[in-house]
């Protein structure tokens, strides 16, 4: 292939003359006549390639329809006062303001904030685990293992990525939980502790992916300029290769983050599922977002206070991976961009 | 090059990294295997639970989640590779819609699993299953909105939706420009080039989306807990309004409900052990299509 300016400026031409965008040949084939199921095909396509747009928007609005009647349902006002989910109130029987999440108390406290604190607690645990050991399996593929290696490592990895998370809840609950009590002795079995460790396995991929995307895309140029000025290569590695990679490698923070925090099954079967408001001992067990709407949504009769809370915290948990993911893509994008218009 | 002492420290620590995770997945695949195999016999495999759950086979369960993927590619496919082939023939790459339908996609693909659960109750439930049986009947018993292996498989449709798509469009992108151009400058309308020449040269690339598709569903525990998923039902599906028993499900219930965990523990570990073995040869069967594929277009 041609390089520099001049192929640049080939390719350009290249992509203009032969397969461009369909306005420029619709004007040239409508002097044809195209069979009449050949355009209802194509209208076909060009319908069903809404289904993902529509389907985010149907998923927003049907999870929310669950949710919002809270907001004006006497039902739901005799039962549940707004601010009670998110501030600590004082129920009878108790010392001081506190907040609590148990549905089925004699009154129901329903306040969030254990919950968000568990998720946050099991989610950042898991990204201690699983950023450094994400990374530093990327730098290690990507500079220093030999080509044979890395063909060998990056599919054993996805295979990790493809194991269902039953499988790993399953893991932790029987195999990490019992092992991470031996050595550590852990008062409660099932804790923050153990839950991150299966999520990290299910994040490390992810960011390793992602990561080890970007360490690759960094122009060739650069790594080679640095060791004619005689760099060694830890320097490489660290001062020219992760810099220039870093916006990649954050993306995969961030996507990670986005996957542990929505990630249900593991934290499900391997946190203890205790809504305890405790937030800095993580050898408590927890209960995090996601299990609370998995283990108690199926007990729940429909449009009860208790059933369109737990359809509020799925709209709070979309939300938020969707703003995760939004971010993340953008990153990706804007690295992808600077590149390769630097090389 | 000659590495120095740095190196060696910064190979090292990466390096530690990496057998971390590899011994992680070493203990994983062979606690499982060694405490999984014993169990796998031709009876666990085709006979029925026992009232206990623990004793007998795993057989229904086996069958709900073949059945259940089955249909969930019957849904899905279809819609992801008409959308890929959109994306990747139709629309020019910097129309509005193009990019719309992207940022879709990747979000899709990063909506937690346990939402889908909520989206498939709230709206293939309730709302189209709901709405179908005050259509057609008048008593109050629902017949179409509650929870079964149709609604179950729509849902995981949706879910593995974003994977056909990427994959089938990255297959599209891998068929040569020229092959098209020589198309259409034989006088081959649009839908006829895409049909009869990108599509073929295609195939084993949309394959290998497909079965990712497949194996991704067939894991997928948490959107199907209140789609249609039955703790334990010694009968097979016979009707898509039916309930229906699944790989994962099987284990979560049996791993958190079950009132004896030490009894069921072999049970559980082979039924974990057949999970697995299912996944990982689909994804294996998808490294191996990809791989050929790409052979057969560097040619």
């Amino acid at each position: 292939m041609l390089e520099g300016p001049e192929g640049a400026k080939a390719v350009e031409a290249g992509r203009r003359v032969t397969f461009g965008p369909r306005r420029s040949r619709s004007k040239l084939l409508s002097s044809f006549r195209t069979p009449l199921w050949h355009r209802v095909a194509e209208k076909t396509i060009a319908v069903l390639a809404l289904t993902a747009i529509a389907a985010i928007a149907l998923i927003f609005v049907f999870i929310a329809r669950e949710a919002v009647p809270m907001f004006w349902e006497s039902d739901f006002a005799e039962e549940v006062e707004l601010p009670d989910l998110f501030f600590a109130k004082q129920w009878q029987g108790y010392d001081e303001p506190v907040y609590v999440w148990q549905p089925v108390g004699e009154p129901a406290k329903y306040n969030v904030i254990p919950l968000f604190v568990g998720s946050l607690k099991v989610t950042l645990l898991a990204m201690l685990l699983s950023v450094p050991l994400g990374i530093g399996c990327a730098i290690f593929t990507a500079m220093y293992a030999p080509r044979r290696f890395r063909e060998i490592v990056k599919p054993i990895i996805e295979l990790l990525a493809g194991i269902p998370s039953v499988v790993l809840g399953f893991f932790a609950l029987m195999v990490i939980a019992s092992w991470a009590q031996a050595t550590f002795g852990f008062h409660f079995r099932l804790n923050a502790v153990v839950a991150a460790i299966g999520l990290a396995l299910t994040i490390v991929p992810v960011i390793f992916t992602i990561s080890e995307d970007a360490l690759q895309a960094v122009p060739r140029t650069l790594t080679e300029a640095a060791l004619a000025l005689g760099a060694r290569k830890y320097q490489v590695a660290l001062r020219v290769v992760l810099p220039a990679a870093i916006p990649g490698i954050a993306a995969g923070v961030v996507l990670g983050f986005g996957r542990a925090i929505g990630e249900t099954m593991i934290v499900l079967m391997a946190s203890g599922n205790a809504a305890i408001m405790e937030i800095f001992d993580f050898t408590t067990s927890v209960r995090t977002i996601t299990a609370t709407i998995a283990a108690e949504l199926g007990e729940v009769a429909q449009g009860d206070p208790h059933w369109r809370i737990l359809f509020l915290l799925g709209v709070m948990l979309f939300v938020v991976t969707f703003v995760l993911n939004l971010v993340g893509d953008v990153i990706i994008q804007r690295l992808h961009q600077r590149l390769t218009a630097s090389s | 090059m000659k590495y120095t002492k740095k190196d060696w420290l910064l190979g090292g620590l990466t390096g530690l990294a990496l057998v971390v995770i590899l011994l992680l997945l070493g203990v994983l695949l062979g606690q499982i295997i060694w405490h999984g195999a014993p169990v796998v016999s031709v009876e666990f495999l085709t006979e029925r639970p026992g009232a206990d759950m623990i004793s007998g086979g795993i057989w229904p369960a086996i069958y709900g989640t073949v059945f259940m993927t089955l249909l969930m590619t019957l849904a899905g496919v279809p819609i992801g590779i008409a959308t890929a082939v959109f994306l990747s023939e139709y629309a020019s790459p910097r129309s509005r819609l193009a990019k719309l339908v992207r940022i879709a996609v990747n979000n899709l693909a990063g909506v937690p699993s346990i939402v889908f659960g909520l989206f498939g109750l709230g709206f293939f439930i309730i709302f189209v299953g709901g709405g179908i049986d005050s259509l057609l009947y008048d008593d109050t018993t629902p017949v179409w909105g509650r929870p079964s292996i149709l609604w179950a498989s729509l849902t995981l449709a949706v879910l593995t939706l974003p994977v056909v798509i990427v994959t089938t469009e990255e297959a599209l992108r891998t068929v040569p420009r020229e092959i098209r151009d020589a198309s259409l400058a034989l006088g081959a309308t649009r839908f006829q080039t895409v049909y009869k020449i990108v599509l073929p040269n295609a195939k084993g690339g949309i394959l290998t989306g497909v079965i990712l598709a497949v194996s991704r569903g067939a894991g997928e525990v948490a959107p199907i807990i209140f789609c249609g998923a039955a703790n334990f039902l010694p009968y097979l599906p016979t009707d898509l309004r039916d309930m229906f028993m699944h790989l994962g499900y099987h284990v979560y219930a049996l791993a958190t409900q079950s009132p004896n965990v030490d009894a069921a523990r072999p049970t559980l570990f082979g039924t974990v052990l057949v999970l697995l073995v299912l996944t990982f040869s689909l994804n294996l069967l998808a490294v191996v299509i990809r791989a050929r594929a790409r052979a057969a277009l560097r040619i």
